[in-house]
């Protein structure tokens, strides 16, 4: 290992990624990068993301090649100082022994379910640390959402990411389809797992469900970050929310979920037929028509609840992307006066993926 | 969680699944409980390999019934009940059997619908067996697919894992119209993550398992697995393989086929039927006439010689396309 040769490798972005594939180098030999600088462009079966560089540096080797799949942790190019001499680069990569590739090494099935009032919930637990996370996920979505987050969070807070009914591999019925009700079912899990209190992270309809959360149990909430937040405006795109419920082809689907986004590549095939296959499970059209009738009625938010989480003094940071076309950003602008808010530039709806990194970095800043 | 189920339990599962919503679901077959006619336990059998397995017990006798060994008599009779408001699912031990009732099938079940000007509804499952490398021999071992397909009023399925025959299986039962669900004895005991919940497939959509730019590979039912094997293989080679699993031959999804092949230029489709009317045959026809354009290269079928099932082991293996032949034909299309 050498302190002025940088190496630099394929990620690991979630407990399930084995492989990815460079589909894009952004830099080449010679290019003088910061840390932070997106190197390469990276497909896996989830996501399409980009290498980040952690040192600075001139590239000094690129080794991966385009369209090729490598294991994770594969050596995919050098950076280091103008300084260092090309030979000892050389003598770095006749040494180099690539690392074992990992065989499964959590087998550890993250998942579990408890039975709470409403019914089976599914919910993944991560990492270890005094503090704890709960996220929550918003309209049509699972707990996988948030893959890129807990894997950058589990060293330092306890994490638990559930399916909230309806959705993912919980039970599909709802006793109240309302925010109150879904409320209700986040408080129920904390109490079911001995949660004293948590800081929610909730992403669009997870966002409003965090909020109301605090304000029907502020002694339970820490504090609540939100991306993409509903429940701060009446603002809805009902296209995409009807054309979600009622697409049942990967043809008919693409065109809403692209609007997800902010890079409409991002929308693997993958993601897609993960999609389809949640919405092909018996009763799912049917409950998230009724979701929607509650949370979205007549096309337009049914709550806003910036007055009554005002009044519960807790502390929240609201991320929303600039350039989100579901919920638009303005109604996380407009909570300045009670939250720290962040306006992420180039991201569209779901921030907590396409900017994975801040993300992290303010959601372990609200949670400290 | 990755709820790991075989390919068998997931079929089980979707017979449980109906049987409990529905109470016109049926079940019949020889031995599909296996103890009628004899002392003990009244689920001895469960089906010849198993997949029936508990549901007498959980139905009773009057729900999944052991027939006679008479496939005429009780294809007919469940062809006869669904046009009288049931819902059976009859098993057809091995597909290879059909011989003996096909006029039921192919005159009668396929053509109701339309002789009785849309008045009678028939909405019966045949499952079935199929597909050879199980040392069964001649009559026990074909792939049928083609007879079945070629028949208007039918449909064909043939999935390739266990969550697709779950979900395929619950679409079948729930359509109005005749299905062969055609399941291949040596898929079986293959793995996939299946959620307990019940779920549907359409019919006519086809799957796409792997990705790629190179080349279009077209398969069903044990074939999808050879030629993924082939594809890992040519992807050391640099060669960008696109698999595509049909999941039902009637209705078939030709639309992501021919997108494929827009896409590849290349294309080759891997049927373990024999190879005159195969669907191989069909698939080339269809792209060759539509999407000709697109073609870098003259398509290839790969499918199992023109002979029955040998019973010698090292013929049977031989019989069967190999994901080694798959690889070939590859490359030969790359030069």
């Amino acid at each position: 290992m050498s302190d002025t040769i940088k190496q630099v490798v394929m990620p690991k972005w979630g407990l399930s990624m084995k492989e990815g594939k460079i589909t894009r180098w952004l830099v080449s030999e010679g290019t003088t990068v910061g840390v932070g600088d997106e190197l390469t462009e990276v497909e896996t079966e989830k996501i399409a993301s980009a290498v980040e560089a952690t040192d600075a540096g001139v590239v000094r080797r690129i080794l991966g090649e385009v369209d090729t799949i490598y294991p994770v942790k594969t050596l995919l190019a050098i950076i280091a100082d103008a300084s260092v001499p090309d030979s000892e680069i050389d003598a770095f990569l006749a040494a180099y022994v690539p690392p074992a590739v990992e065989e499964d090494e959590e087998v550890v099935d993250v998942y579990s379910t408890v039975t709470l009032p409403v019914g089976e919930i599914r919910y993944a637990k991560y990492g270890s640390g005094d503090k704890t996370l709960i996220f929550i996920h918003g309209f049509g979505g699972d707990c996988d959402n948030w893959l890129f987050n807990t894997s950058g969070l589990a060293d330092q807070f306890t994490i638990y990411a559930l399916d909230l009914p309806g959705h993912g591999r919980s039970v599909k019925g709802f006793t109240d389809a309302s925010l109150s009700g879904m409320a209700d079912v986040i408080l129920s899990f904390m109490d079911a797992l001995s949660i004293d209190s948590a800081n929610l992270i909730g992403h669009s309809m997870g966002g409003a469900i965090s909020m109301k959360t605090a304000i029907k149990a502020p002694k339970r909430v820490k504090s609540v970050t939100t991306f993409g937040s509903a429940g701060l405006g009446i603002d809805i795109n009902m296209e995409y929310i009807d054309g979600f419920i009622g697409s049942d082809s990967r043809r008919e689907i693409k065109p809403f979920l692209e609007q997800l986004f902010f890079d409409a590549g991002l929308v693997s095939r993958q993601m897609i037929d993960d999609i389809l296959k949640y919405k092909r499970l018996d009763h799912v059209p049917e409950s998230l028509r009724e979701l929607a009738d509650t949370v979205f009625t007549g096309g337009k938010q049914s709550e806003n609840l910036v007055e009554a989480f005002k009044a519960t003094g807790i502390p929240m940071t609201a991320i929303h992307g600039a350039d989100d076309k579901i919920i638009p950003a303005a109604h996380s602008e407009a909570a300045k006066s009670f939250a720290k808010v962040e306006i992420l530039a180039g991201t569209g709806h779901m921030a907590q993926m396409e900017k994975s990194k801040e993300a992290n970095a303010l959601i372990a800043a609200q949670a400290k | 969680m990755a709820r790991n189920l075989s390919m068998k339990d997931a079929i089980n599962e979707a017979l449980d699944l109906e049987m409990r919503r529905d109470p016109t679901v049926i079940i019949m077959g020889e031995d599909i409980a296996g103890g009628a006619g004899g002392q003990g336990e009244e689920d001895a059998w469960g089906g010849v390999l198993g997949v029936t397995k508990g549901l007498i017990g959980k139905y009773g006798a009057h729900r999944v019934m052991d027939t006679p060994l008479s496939e005429s008599a009780y294809i007919g009779a469940a062809i006869g009940a669904a046009a009288c408001g049931l819902r059976p699912v009859a098993e057809l031990m091995f597909l290879d059997f059909m011989g003996v009732c096909f006029d039921q099938i192919f005159n009668q079940a396929a053509k109701f619908k339309y002789m009785f000007g849309g008045k009678a509804q028939t909405p019966v499952v045949i499952r079935g067996m199929v597909g050879a490398g199980f040392r069964a021999a001649a009559q026990h071992s074909q792939m049928l697919t083609p007879l079945f397909t070629h028949i208007p009023g039918l449909k064909v399925v043939c999935p390739s894992n266990a969550y697709d025959a779950k979900g395929l299986l619950i679409q079948s039962i729930r359509d109005n119209d005749p299905v062969i669900f055609c399941e291949h004895k040596n898929l079986y005991a293959s793995m996939a993550d299946v959620p307990a919940e019940a779920y549907t497939i359409p019919f006519g959509e086809a799957a796409i398992p792997r990705e790629g730019k190179h080349v279009t590979i077209v398969a069903y039912g044990l074939m999808v697995h050879r030629a993924l094997e082939a594809a890992e293989t040519l992807a050391k080679e640099k060669i960008d393989v696109e698999v595509i699993d049909l999941r039902t031959l009637s209705p078939i999804d030709m639309d992501t086929v021919i997108e494929s092949v827009e896409k590849t230029g290349r294309l080759i489709a891997v049927d373990e039927a024999n190879p005159r009317c195969s669907i191989a045959a069909d698939v080339i026809a269809n792209v060759s006439e539509n999407a000709f354009k697109a073609l870098k290269s003259a398509p290839k079928a790969i499918t199992a010689p023109h002979t029955p099932v040998p019973f010698t082991p090292a013929l049977e293996d031989l019989y069967i396309p190999s994901a080694a032949q798959i690889v070939d034909a590859v490359r030969n299309q790359m030069k």
